[in-house]
């Protein structure tokens, strides 16, 4: 290592060791019992290895409610991510590649909506759902995270710059239709924006909590965010009769496990969309 | 709207109602989600209910209320407070990362970029559940350490320690995500602008300050927007963190005060309007940062 090199190694050295720490923390605590949570070195194992017997407990508690929130976590993410990134594809594309009255206004609202802050417009969405009695159902988290405005805005800087005219003026001079050309060429085209898209509203919706707290009171519907709160919360007030922290470590564990991995797999799609934000 | 000439070519027109058609979708979304409930909060907020009185009209009295509440006023002041140091320790770290990152290309380099990233995978949530365990005395290995050298343990959930506790876990989650958005910036700069500067003999160091960062101001400045953003709709960590520290009060962040004043007094009329006030600050307050932005562009 030469002079030149050793100190951003030094900086990256000790940020690996910081970012990791707390994860390692998870993972080793995870494979302890209640006991052994209490007794042994907090970044070492403890004598007996309950790894095991904390998942059979984790999905046994409350008749598997821990699976029931996976599920419902899964569900809501998913249907919202898929939701978002198709409107947003349609969007994206109508307002690059198109001009129609009041396209201009809508375009610099656009930049607006990125910036309203997203819990205030949770209270009074849940007043609105709440009259037409739609909180405490699965559509009280989809609907809302349906909006992605950061979504359609990077949609559109793609098609713009990767989208070319021409090839939809050739296609068009073939009488192909505007909905089989946006089919059949453009998106296509717009794979790389839209799996980053999609990937970020999959993120944001499984990791939201704000959202689901406010509209969902039946503990069937909570996602696993808001489940394991209420876990962690019966945990502290029960410290005594029924003790539940190590459910809600190894909890914790197995629901940052699909997404850690899900990053490590997709790094370049995250790269490419914290990039686009970053040229805008 | 037809045969648009550019570059002396004449264009097939694209029918301006498809256009329209495309967007309609992702409209009535906005409409519902977001025009929608920003005019109701708004509607809402002109209005107070009490049990004497029923719902009456009261004006801009929410808003006169609000701006004189000790409680959110308190409230703001901490979230100022916490975000004037949080946010540039955020930002310098995320910024020495990125130009580490940017200087060195080996592959402990790509092992850091990935682990940086990482806790941006982990629910606020969680993040919180699970540092609020790393700083307990019972669980975590953090709180006893000064006992080892004869001192006294670290309370970390205590009035002195909660917001630098706080402002750990947001530095934890984010910096990492704010390093990538920085470090895409500083690959989409051209090479051509350091050679100059190497030539002239500056050290890396020197590069980097004077060449580089200027270079990613837009996106050091967007970052800046979107911790600001973060910063002011402060909740998830606190509210966890409240069964840690109970002196996270109802109104320890306007967003909390907000939540509670909903959920907990049922007070929907003042709730509304003080995530309707919340809400339009973050928006001028992100504008203004825009603003400064741009003007510190061209000086």
């Amino acid at each position: 290592m030469t002079a030149r090199t050793r100190l951003p190694h030094l900086l990256m050295f000790a940020g690996i060791v910081y970012f990791v720490v707390p994860l390692l923390w998870v993972v080793v605590a995870a494979t302890k019992s209640q006991p052994g949570l209490l007794s042994s070195p907090a970044l070492w194992f403890a004598d007996e290895f309950s790894l095991v017997d904390n998942v059979r407990q984790l999905f046994r508690e409350d008749d598997g409610a821990y699976g029931r929130w996976i599920a419902n976590t899964a569900l809501y993410s998913g249907v919202s991510a898929l939701g978002a990134t198709s409107l947003a594809a349609l969007a994206g594309y109508g307002l690059a590649r198109f001009s129609f009255p009041g396209k201009r206004l809508f375009e610099t609202a656009l930049l607006g909506m990125i910036m309203v802050p997203a819990t205030a417009l949770v209270l009074p969405t849940y007043l609105i759902l709440s009259e037409l009695e739609v909180v405490d159902t699965a559509w009280a988290v989809i609907l809302p995270s349906l909006l992605s405005p950061f979504g359609t805005y990077l949609i559109r800087v793609y098609v713009a710059e990767s989208v070319p005219v021409e090839l939809l003026e050739a296609a068009r001079i073939d009488r192909a239709g505007e909905l089989r050309i946006f089919w059949r060429i453009v998106l296509p085209m717009m794979r790389p924006a839209l799996v980053t898209v999609f990937l970020f509203t999959l993120v944001a919706t499984w990791n939201n909590y704000f959202l689901p707290l406010v509209m969902l009171s039946d503990a069937d519907l909570y996602p696993l965010t808001v489940g394991l709160t209420t876990w962690f919360n019966t945990a502290q007030q029960e410290a005594g009769t029924r003790v539940l922290f190590n459910l809600v470590v190894t909890g914790s564990l197995l629901a940052i496990v699909p997404l850690v991995v899900a990053f490590v797999l997709l790094q370049r799609f995250w790269r490419s969309g914290a990039g686009a934000g970053a040229l805008k | 709207m037809t045969g648009a000439r550019v570059g002396g070519r004449r264009r097939v027109t694209a029918h301006p109602v498809a256009g329209a058609l495309f967007v309609l979708p992702f409209f009535l979304v906005v409409v519902a989600f977001l025009v929608v409930p920003l005019g109701y909060a708004f509607w809402l907020s002109l209005s107070s209910r009490s049990l004497a009185l029923g719902t009456r009209f009261t004006g801009l009295e929410n808003y006169a209320r609000a701006f004189t509440d000790p409680v959110l006023l308190d409230g703001l002041v901490r979230v100022a407070l916490f975000g004037a140091v949080q946010i540039p320790v955020m930002l310098g770290v995320a910024l020495a990362g990125a130009l580490a990152l940017d200087a060195v290309k080996t592959r402990f380099a790509a092992v850091f970029r990935l682990v940086a990233f990482m806790p941006y995978a982990v629910p606020a949530v969680i993040g919180a559940l699970m540092w609020g365990f790393l700083y307990s005395r019972t669980f975590g290995p953090f709180a006893d350490a000064p006992t080892w050298f004869g001192g006294e343990p670290v309370d970390f959930f205590g009035t002195s320690w909660l917001l630098l506790s706080l402002g750990n876990i947001v530095t934890w989650a984010w910096t990492g995500y704010n390093m990538i958005i920085l470090y895409s910036a500083l690959q989409g700069v051209p090479r051509e602008t350091y050679e100059a500067a190497v030539i002239d003999g500056a050290s890396q160091v020197q590069l980097a300050l004077r060449v580089k960062v200027p270079a990613i101001r837009s996106a050091i400045g967007l970052a800046s927007i979107f911790a600001v953003i973060g910063t002011m709709q402060f909740f998830t960590e606190p509210h966890v963190m409240a069964r840690f520290a109970p002196q996270i009060s109802s109104g320890y962040t306007p967003n909390l005060y907000a939540y509670n004043q909903a959920f907990a007094y049922s007070d929907f009329h003042y709730s509304a309007a003080i995530s309707f006030a919340l809400g339009f600050l973050v928006f001028v307050v992100a504008y203004a940062v825009v603003f400064v932005r741009r003007r510190g562009v061209r000086p």
